[in-house]
């Protein structure tokens, strides 16, 4: 008769029982700290500085959407909107294709396989570092090699960085180079096509083209979004290309949203248009990552 | 089974492109060290790699070079690390933490608090520069002798997206591991600490070298907050370097350029399958 002494109920204090229910709320406390100083306060400031025209030196005098207005109608931002758009437009389908093509080749039984990964992967770890950028400025020289190279198949190439039609394609090319990254990720997702689709679609005569568009696409969807996403948000983020390889020029024709607000915010200390700007490539981004998900339904595959 | 001519075609093509994709990837990388061994004459005079007469001059100038006295290339080393060791650290326990807290409890408003986590994800960090700036200016930490901008924010589980992949990785793992282990007496500290980090260290590691390797390659965070030139990090100071010289002395550039960049090579050949399973594992999950 000694059991029910044993089990009877440990009384706990509302206090202790509120410290049980929320010990991960506890874990959870440097977090909760982190994201209301370092993230939700700077962004409703940020929001807020969009509407004055905050100055580093002189402080807020007007309040209003003049910073809006002049970003929709100064040639200065309208441009920089214009060039970021090219910019991805440019660098996430190539680097897209080049990573899933790569990623198709690899994928066969190939020897080496880790060797030829490594090697694609190398530019992803390094492309993001002041020291590629300077080999980019050799690279793309006036006299550099990629011109020594054009030169012996008899093109008189042009001076990269100072010709305007061509910097914006120079900055383009360093992320591109850099598709390694999204290649592993396809790699993955790849290995993961289930054999007996392929096999089965062999049997019923199917190319290896048409497989590759009517099994691997559809099967790969879920990575290829996610790929597509972060890149967007990535390409319109762009700083480091620009500002060391071109400082934006010649005549602005590299200057991406990014670095017009780092000049907007600390080279003219104009705060307010600072912030306006990047609210205004911050929506640009969400539309196009919202208009990712919706459409999502008719595209992404989701196996399970 | 014999390969058909075709088959042998297509094989023959498909080692064809990778090698020549990777040639052309790489061969930049290559003449980049062919480049720092020539004189400066023959740096452009041609697209091979191989220096007709190797030469040191390059390295000497590069490891000599100093501005004005206040920096040269170890101090560079030493700044960069005095902030990059501290941000890997912070990063990998802070995040830890708060995986945990999300992927291992209930309570009321951890949903809300998860989308929140994820929604920072998608938050450019364009559009954070200038109040952080401001607040920090605020605290006194611009031009902080101890990088405090570049690090502190790392304690507090900033890093949303190795927040993100560690709970990733902490759901795969079965939760009867901790409740036996809670049966057995350990509080959530040592169930943490024992039982879910010895399992997590692959992908801690992951985190860790990522961390490394995105904090040393980071130019803007040093280019807002560092403004004293004997202070200044690998980054800064390489670009400072060219700019002063590009034009003149690209040999001393080009060997400054690929030293600033030999330790994250070194730990790129050293860890390189936690780096590509770490990037595979985390995306293809979420």
């Amino acid at each position: 008769m000694s059991a029910p002494a044993k089990s009877q109920p440990v009384t706990r204090t509302p206090f202790k029982r509120w410290c049980d229910e929320n010990t991960g709320l506890f874990f959870l406390i440097p977090w909760i700290i982190g994201f209301l100083v370092f993230k939700a306060y700077p962004f409703a400031s940020s929001l807020f500085y969009s509407f004055t025209d905050m100055n580093f030196f002189k402080g807020i005098h007007q309040y209003g959407i003049m910073n809006y207005i002049s970003i929709f109608t100064d040639r200065k931002t309208t441009t920089a909107l214009m060039i970021t758009f090219k910019y991805a437009f440019i660098t996430v389908p190539l680097k897209l294709v080049f990573a899933l093509f790569i990623a198709y080749i690899l994928n066969f039984k190939i020897k080496f396989v880790n060797l030829f990964r490594t090697v694609y992967y190398i530019p992803s770890i390094l492309g993001g570092s002041v020291a590629i950028a300077v080999l980019w400025r050799a690279l793309f020289k006036d006299t550099g090699i990629i011109n020594t190279l054009l030169g012996f198949f008899g093109i008189q190439g042009p001076n990269w960085l100072a010709d305007r039609n061509w910097a914006l394609f120079v900055i383009c090319l360093l992320r591109v180079w850099q598709f390694g990254s999204a290649m592993v990720l396809f790699l993955a997702a790849l290995k993961g096509v289930p054999a007996d689709l392929y096999e089965a679609a062999t049997i019923d005569g199917a190319s290896k083209t048409k497989q590759f568009f009517s099994i691997t696409v559809p099967m790969i969807t879920p990575v290829i979004f996610y790929n597509l996403v972060t890149q967007i948000a990535q390409a319109f983020q762009e700083f480091n290309g620009p500002y060391i390889i071109t400082q934006g020029g010649p005549r602005n024709a590299t200057t991406l949203v990014a670095l017009l607000v780092y000049n907007y915010a600390f080279q003219s200390n104009e705060m307010g248009m600072a912030c306006a700007l990047a609210w205004v490539m911050f929506v640009i981004v969400m539309i196009l990552t919202i208009i990712a998900f919706t459409s999502q339904k008719h595209w992404v595959y989701y196996s399970d | 089974m014999k390969m058909s001519t075709a088959n042998k075609i297509g094989k023959f093509l498909q080692y064809f492109v990778l090698i020549a994709v990777g040639i052309i990837m790489i061969y930049p990388l290559i003449w980049m060290i062919g480049a720092t061994f020539k004189n400066n004459a023959e740096v452009f005079s041609g697209i091979g790699f191989i220096p007709m007469h190797p030469t040191l001059e390059g390295y000497k100038a590069a490891v000599t070079q100093n501005y004005g006295g206040n920096i040269n290339i170890w101090r560079a080393f030493i700044n960069t690390y005095s902030y990059v060791i501290p941000k890997v650290i912070f990063t990998v326990i802070s995040s830890v933490v708060a995986a945990y807290g999300f992927s291992r409890f209930k309570f009321k408003g951890r949903d809300l608090m998860f989308s929140i986590m994820i929604s920072t994800l998608f938050l450019p960090q364009v559009v954070l520069n200038v109040p952080q700036y401001l607040m920090y200016n605020t605290f006194g930490w611009i031009n902080s002798p101890l990088y405090l901008p570049l690090w502190v924010p790392t304690l507090f589980g900033t890093e949303t997206y190795f927040v993100y992949q560690l709970v990733q990785f902490m759901r795969s793992i079965p939760k009867d591991l901790d409740e036996a282990a809670a049966i057995d007496g350990c509080g959530p500290f040592k169930i943490l600490y024992k039982i879910i980090c010895p399992m997590l260290s692959p992908s801690l590691v992951a985190v860790a070298l990522f961390q490394f390797m995105w904090s040393c390659n980071d130019f803007m965070g040093p280019l807002l907050y560092v403004q004293t030139p004997s202070k200044y990090p690998m980054a800064i100071f390489v670009k400072l370097s060219m700019d002063a010289d590009a034009g003149f002395s690209w040999n001393r550039i080009l060997a400054l350029s690929l030293i600033s960049i030999i330790p994250q090579l070194i730990v790129f050949f050293c860890a390189q399958d936690s780096f590509i399973d770490g990037i595979a594992a985390g995306a293809v999950k979420g």
